[in-house]
């Protein structure tokens, strides 16, 4: 297990609930604010183990709910589900690339308001909704999606510069060299 | 392709959301305190790092900028001089009018608002709370009213810790405040936002009737309730109409935009 790179999820999903608290830029211009624990959670499922995916739901929930008038805890189901169902098809998503990043980051960001508004409900709570919820929900889900590919691309940056690089084998064994020549 | 160890991991999740979930109040609002402590460095840099960009910005400011900003400066003092004269004279003649009508020469209030800077929304969309710089330690305590910097009714203190606030907005579902239309006296209950788009729009529930409610008409604090009376909400935005359960409802503009506060008025006990 690569501790670094869990920490590094890990940190980056407790500044990134700092910095929904703090910054009102994406409120004030688009009239939702845009989450980016789903976004983390795309890339811990798809780059790290099962180990890290949980933490980042438990942690990443809990920060969040601080912050919030959130119930304490009601954001970690959600936030687990959505790497519960990418974790084990991470084989067959080809996450390399910006499309299934983008299209998993959308998903997720859709997926995790719409779960936690769910739960909130299902708990007789009486969040603000209206007809403008299906804008934020739509500003929240493009948003997540642009920003999942930016989230893999600085991850990737942070772990590459801050991880030893594997050390590349070299094909050449001198058991099976192929001496030319008469003797 | 799920295996033991992923459902070894969704139940031990679900186990630990349930019990979180399903925690006191009380309990619940102690780890969000302690959990909260943890953002304090964060805050504590960001505010010293918009501290350092103002004084950077200061510090660049050109030449022909400060003579411009002098200039308006110069302009807005003579303005604020004629203001501060007409304003004299308006005091005088209101503390007569005070001394006539034996009323108290100033306002209750006075020594009793503490100045707040907002530093955190709530980053839910669902919900309008913002969390303010002041704590226990500066006396806050839950419930009490939070008002605009021109005296309008913001929300209430709805949780305290030791350096911050959490404020829950009037645009709140479940921040509930008596209110009463000043014209004609009808008493309702603010039951939250009336829009999404809007968040300075709320809705004024439980009227008697529709009679006599005109759009422009002034809503304040009942007094009924943890708010004193007489606070200004707002202005009503539109006629009233009946409900399916018999009441009248009209929705409210409020005088404070929720989405533009940096300084609220805390008035303590």
């Amino acid at each position: 297990m690569n501790w670094l790179k869990s920490i590094i999820i890990l940190l980056a999903a407790f500044v990134a609930v700092f910095l929904e608290a703090v910054l009102d830029g994406p409120r004030d211009f688009l009239g939702a604010q845009i989450d980016l624990l789903p976004a983390i959670i795309v890339y811990a499922s798809l780059s790290s183990d099962l180990v890290t995916v949980s933490l980042v739901a438990v942690l990443g929930g809990l920060w969040l709910d601080t912050l919030s008038a959130n119930p304490l805890g009601i954001s970690i189901l959600p936030l687990f589900a959505i790497g519960f169902l990418i974790y084990p098809r991470r084989g067959l998503i080809v996450g390399d690339q910006f499309y299934p990043r983008f299209v998993l980051g959308l998903a997720a960001s859709a997926l995790v308001p719409l779960l936690t508004l769910l739960v909130l409900l299902s708990m007789h709570r009486t969040p603000l909704l209206g007809w403008g919820t299906l804008w934020q929900l739509f500003a929240m889900s493009l948003g997540g999606g642009l920003l999942t590919p930016i989230c893999f691309w600085l991850f990737d940056a942070l772990n590459n510069a801050l991880s030893y690089l594997p050390v590349a084998e070299s094909s050449f064994r001198p058991d099976r060299e192929i001496r030319r020549g008469r003797n | 392709m799920l295996k033991r160890p992923h459902f070894i991991a969704l139940g031990l999740v679900a186990l630990l959301a349930l019990i979180i979930l399903n925690l006191p109040h009380q309990a619940a609002s102690h780890i969000k305190l302690a959990i909260g402590g943890l953002f304090l460095p964060l805050f504590g840099l960001s505010k010293s790092s918009q501290q350092l960009a103002r004084q950077a910005g200061d510090a660049v400011t050109t030449r022909a900028e400060l003579l411009r900003q002098n200039e308006q400066l110069r302009r807005t003092n003579q303005v604020l001089q004629l203001l501060a004269s007409q304003a004299d004279a308006t005091l005088q003649e209101n503390n007569r009018l005070r001394d006539l009508l034996n009323w108290q020469r100033q306002s209750p209030w006075n020594d009793r608002l503490r100045l707040a800077s907002v530093i955190a929304r709530d980053p839910a969309n669902w919900w309008q709370i913002v969390q303010i710089d002041l704590g226990s330690r500066d006396g806050m305590k839950t419930d009490l009213p939070v008002l605009g910097p021109t005296g309008e009714l913001v929300g209430r203190v709805s949780s305290v810790s030791l350096t911050r606030s959490e404020v829950m907005l009037v645009g709140d579902a479940n921040c509930r405040i008596s209110a009463r239309i000043e014209k004609n006296g009808q008493t309702g209950i603010i039951i939250g936002g009336a829009s999404t788009w809007d968040h300075s729009l709320v809705t004024l529930s439980y009227l008697s009737g529709v009679g006599n409610v005109k759009p422009g008409q002034a809503v304040v604090t009942s007094g009924m309730g943890i708010f004193p009376g007489g606070i200004r909400v707002g202005q009503l935005a539109e006629a009233s109409h009946m409900t399916e359960q018999g009441f009248a409802e009209v929705t409210v503009k409020l005088w404070a935009d929720p989405g533009v506060l940096d300084e609220v008025w805390v008035l303590l006990q």
